[in-house]
């Protein structure tokens, strides 16, 4: 990629507010990650700052989805996986054993790569995770299902079909029902892994819309292998190759001037 | 290459294909013919009498109905006893023990057992209930039936568990919502069609089985609904009717042959339809 | 911090951790046993009937299985009549069954336009679901006669005269008899071992075939030395399947064998399988060491399938770990 590109990529993306100096809402410290005897994550410390939108970027294999699904601890339904170190939510290590893990899932939600709606009602599917965890009446109940749609963007479309199954909508709808899902517990931190990837462009488009307005609300840190969307929707970006983390600053700055040689490489198309 | 290689090749292809067909139509030949006869046979001996009345003695006016009654009620039962079991195995294999060298194990008896000769099972719970006993019962030969239900509903429920996709194990699972809940709120309800589709399956396979009630529930003359007591059955009053060498007799077996055929295949085609309509919204 | 996010005060979702890890470990008990109920229902078949058989195993030892006596008066009992019985009808089950199964799965996966497959495919395994006492009564009451009318005497009276395997067809054209049973059993197997076979057949990889069709080979080139090689150890899994099944099938044979306590190199005289036996006398064995030696028979059915079942099965896995399922 030459000059001329590169300061298109520069202008697409967006400068952040530096004035307001964010708080961290989620930190690794020395976190390091196996699967079995393979070390996939290496010696990682990133700071992902509150209410912003943090993209993991960099080629396959290079362990960002491993990294952000270490930070919902979904990774211990596998027996072969495990982690060290710290990973800090408001300075509390949910890597400790004795941190609860309801309390875990109800602050840090997930929306996955392939859409999957429970084979259940819209609405049900919205509700599910609610249930679980607190005891509303009815009316309670239907206004956060309708609260959650409305965030994510799926409401106009859904309000007269919430009886009907979630299998009957499209997979672009299906995914922001994932999402509504997991805004339905009013979490402090989303975790996206590739999210739009399994999707049509229009599709896509609506996502990082949506990206931009939950900022508001949520932290959020999303895995991507599209530099163009983490470009676009993202305020910092981390670059990571081979398990470690490369380099981290805020996405304007790692699009335009890059400071280590292996970001630019991956950045201008060198490697893929 | 020499033409007549070429000629011989193409003659062994002919050859070989012809005797594909006549293997198909050797097939479906028996298939027509045994169907034939049991729905000729079958309908010939089919009266009203045989859902009013009960098994007769030889050359006397009589009906299936206890025959009925009682096949209907230990072939439900064996499906009440087995398929809780069936399922929660059929889970473990797929949700605990994938992969697992256990899992593995059971995997393997549960497919000897699918196989096994129904005779066997009927002797096995000869020896633990009816020896025990003393005396025949229908709670034995439900039990039996069980035995012979229970692998079948194994197999297809962790097969259909198997089918659904990770990501939503793990989806359900980052909401906080507990393995067990997951499990079986979402994981066996996505995999329903199937499992529904495994007790069918069951079901009409054990409708048709005679060996194991042979040691087990045996036979009974008239009208029962005891279950501490040997119990009518249709496969066991068609055996005793069939070889018997009486008219009256053979005609009613082939009726009851030609009702069990019915409920086996119908049973058979509705498995069959769910299951494909359940391929068809997964993909 | 979104404090007034947190549904429930810290302590009640942490109390809620607790009692969900409790019943998952519940949850998980309950299924675990569960399984090892399968498993133990196996080992307890076995074991009942050679716990209800130690009578007959005392009394004869293993000479049981070699001596040919049965006699219920002078309670004497021995295995090898029925044991050759079961042997007998099986083989010969298998080597009608298994070229016809081979040639229908040709005929499914290879010949048949492909509108045709899914209904032929479908009426053959409707084959299977027929209950074998309804394969017993068409056996003995339609089968039977017209073989014993038509096909039999043409027998006995051509290849009975040949030196050598003449003797295989000697015999009284009854009907009923070893010959009848084994074409029923054939008939009662080849739904199985087909179905498994064209499934296997399904999963050879396109190209495979397309490069050697690309090479000029003919359908029934690509089929010998392409797909049946690849898939040789399922096939054999599957033959396997059908020879267990056809060794413990117990009503479909009752009806035709012939219940004759005898052995004889005749295929069309009457003679008996284990199941047959079993079927024939349990219920009217009253004599403890009748009846034992009635179980006894069954454990070694019992032994005999499970045998071959366990190669059918590891057969067939090692195709489906070949596939890398």
């Amino acid at each position: 990629m030459n000059d001329v590109a590169r300061i298109s990529v520069a202008t697409t993306t967006r400068e952040v507010d530096s004035t307001a100096a964010s708080r961290v809402k989620l930190a690794a410290r020395n976190l390091q990650f196996y699967y079995g005897d393979f070390h996939a994550v290496k010696n990682i410390h990133l700071d992902i700052p509150e209410k912003k939108v943090t993209a993991l970027i960099g080629p396959s294999g290079c362990g960002k989805s491993t990294l952000l699904r270490i930070f919902n601890r979904i990774y211990s339904l596998y027996p072969k996986l495990r982690a060290e170190g710290e990973v800090l939510l408001d300075g509390q290590n949910i890597l400790d054993p004795k941190f609860p893990m309801n309390r875990l899932r109800s602050k840090v939600g997930m929306v996955f790569q392939k859409p999957v709606p429970f084979p259940m009602t819209i609405y049900e599917n919205v509700a599910y995770g609610i249930r679980h965890h607190e005891r509303i009446g009815k009316a309670d109940m239907d206004v956060r299902v309708e609260q959650a749609l409305r965030q994510a963007a799926l409401w106009d479309e859904a309000k007269d079909k919430l009886k009907q199954s979630a299998l009957g909508l499209s997979g672009g709808q299906q995914q922001r029902l994932c999402i509504a899902r997991a805004v339905a517990l009013r979490p402090d931190v989303i975790l996206l892994d590739e999210p739009t990837s399994a999707l049509d462009p229009i599709s896509t488009s609506k996502i990082e819309q949506l990206i931009e307005e939950l900022k508001q609300d949520y932290t959020i840190a999303i895995v991507t292998h599209n530099m163009q969307q983490a470009a676009r929707v993202s305020d910092y970006t981390a670059f990571m190759y081979l398990g470690e983390l490369i380099e981290h600053d805020a996405t304007a700055t790692i699009f335009s001037r890059p400071s280590k040689q292996q970001t630019e490489d991956y950045i201008t198309g060198r490697f893929g | 290459m020499s033409a007549s290689l070429y000629t011989w090749r193409k003659l062994k292809n002919v050859v070989a294909l012809t005797l594909s067909i006549a293997a198909a139509i050797f097939g479906l030949l028996w298939l027509v013919w045994i169907l034939w006869t049991t729905i000729t046979k079958g309908l010939g001996s089919l009266n009203t009498d045989l859902f009013t009345m009960m098994t007769p003695p030889p050359n006397e006016p009589g009906g299936l109905l206890n025959a009925i009654f009682g096949s209907v009620v230990i072939s439900l039962l064996a499906i009440v006893l087995g398929t809780p079991i069936g399922i929660a195995a059929g889970t473990y294999l797929a949700e605990y023990a994938n992969k697992h060298w256990l899992g593995e194990t059971i995997r393997f008896v549960n497919d000897i057992l699918l196989s096994a000769p129904s005779i066997v099972l009927g002797l096995f719970i000869y020896t633990v209930m009816v020896a025990q006993m003393g005396h025949w019962s229908a709670w034995a030969g439900a039990v039996a039936l069980a035995f012979i239900a229970l692998p079948v509903i194994v197999r297809t429920t962790d097969e259909m568990l198997r089918l659904v996709p990770q990501q939503m194990r793990e989806a359900a699972l980052s909401l906080g919502v507990p393995q067990w809940k997951v499990t079986t709120q979402v994981l066996l309800r996505s995999a329903l069609p199937g499992v529904v589709t495994g007790v069918l399956l069951a079901l009409a396979r054990i409708s048709g089985e005679t060996a194991p009630l042979l040691f087990t529930a045996f036979n009974n003359q008239f009208w029962s609904t005891d279950l501490n007591q040997p119990m009518a059955n249709l496969p066991m009053v068609i055996y005793q009717y069939a070889m018997s060498p009486y008219d009256s007799w053979n005609s009613l077996a082939w009726a009851g042959a030609f009702l069990v055929t019915v409920m086996v295949l119908l049973l058979s085609l509705l498995a069959r339809t769910l299951l494909l309509r359940n391929k068809v919204t997964h993909e | 911090m979104n404090t007034a996010a947190l549904p429930l005060a810290a302590s009640a979702s942490d109390l809620r951790t607790a009692r969900d890890a409790r019943a998952d470990r519940l949850f998980r008990w309950l299924l675990t046993a569960a399984g090892l109920f399968v498993l133990a229902s196996l080992v307890g078949a076995a074991l009942s009937m050679l716990w209800g058989g130690r009578e007959a195993l005392q009394e004869f030892g293993l000479g049981f299985f070699t001596s040919t006596e049965w006699n219920v008066g002078a309670r004497k009992f021995g295995a090898l009549v029925p044991i050759y019985g079961t042997l007998v009808s099986a083989s010969i089950a298998m080597i009608i069954a298994v070229p016809v199964s081979f040639g229908i799965a040709l005929f499914l996966t290879e010949v048949a336009p492909t509108w045709m497959r899914g209904p032929v495919g479908m009426a053959i395994e409707l084959l299977a679901g027929i209950p074998s006492i309804i394969y017993g009564m068409w056996g003995l009451f339609v089968l039977a006669p017209q073989l014993s009318e038509h096909v039999y005497p043409w027998l006995d009276e051509n290849l009975g005269q040949i030196p050598g395997i003449g003797v295989l067809f000697a015999g009284p054209p009854l009907g009923i008899g070893m010959l009848t049973a084994g074409l029923v059993l054939a008939i009662m197997v080849i739904p199985f071992v087909s179905s498994v076979m064209r499934e296997v057949f399904l999963t050879v990889p396109g190209r495979l075939k397309e490069s050697a069709y690309a090479l000029g080979s003919t359908r029934w080139e690509v089929m010998w030395d392409i797909v049946l090689p690849y898939t040789r150890s399922a096939v054999i899994g599957g033959v396997f399947l059908g020879l267990g099944r056809a060794l413990g099938e117990t009503m479909a044979v009752t009806f035709v064998i012939g219940n004759a306590y005898a052995i004889s190199a005749a295929l069309l005289e009457p003679g008996t399988s284990i199941a047959a036996t079993i079927a024939n006398e349990f219920a009217e064995a009253t004599d403890p060491l009748h009846r034992g030696s009635l179980l006894l028979l069954g454990f070694t059915l019992f032994l005999l399938t499970f045998i071959v079942l366990a190669i059918a099965r590891l057969m067939l896995r090692q195709l489906a770990k070949r596939e890398g399922n």
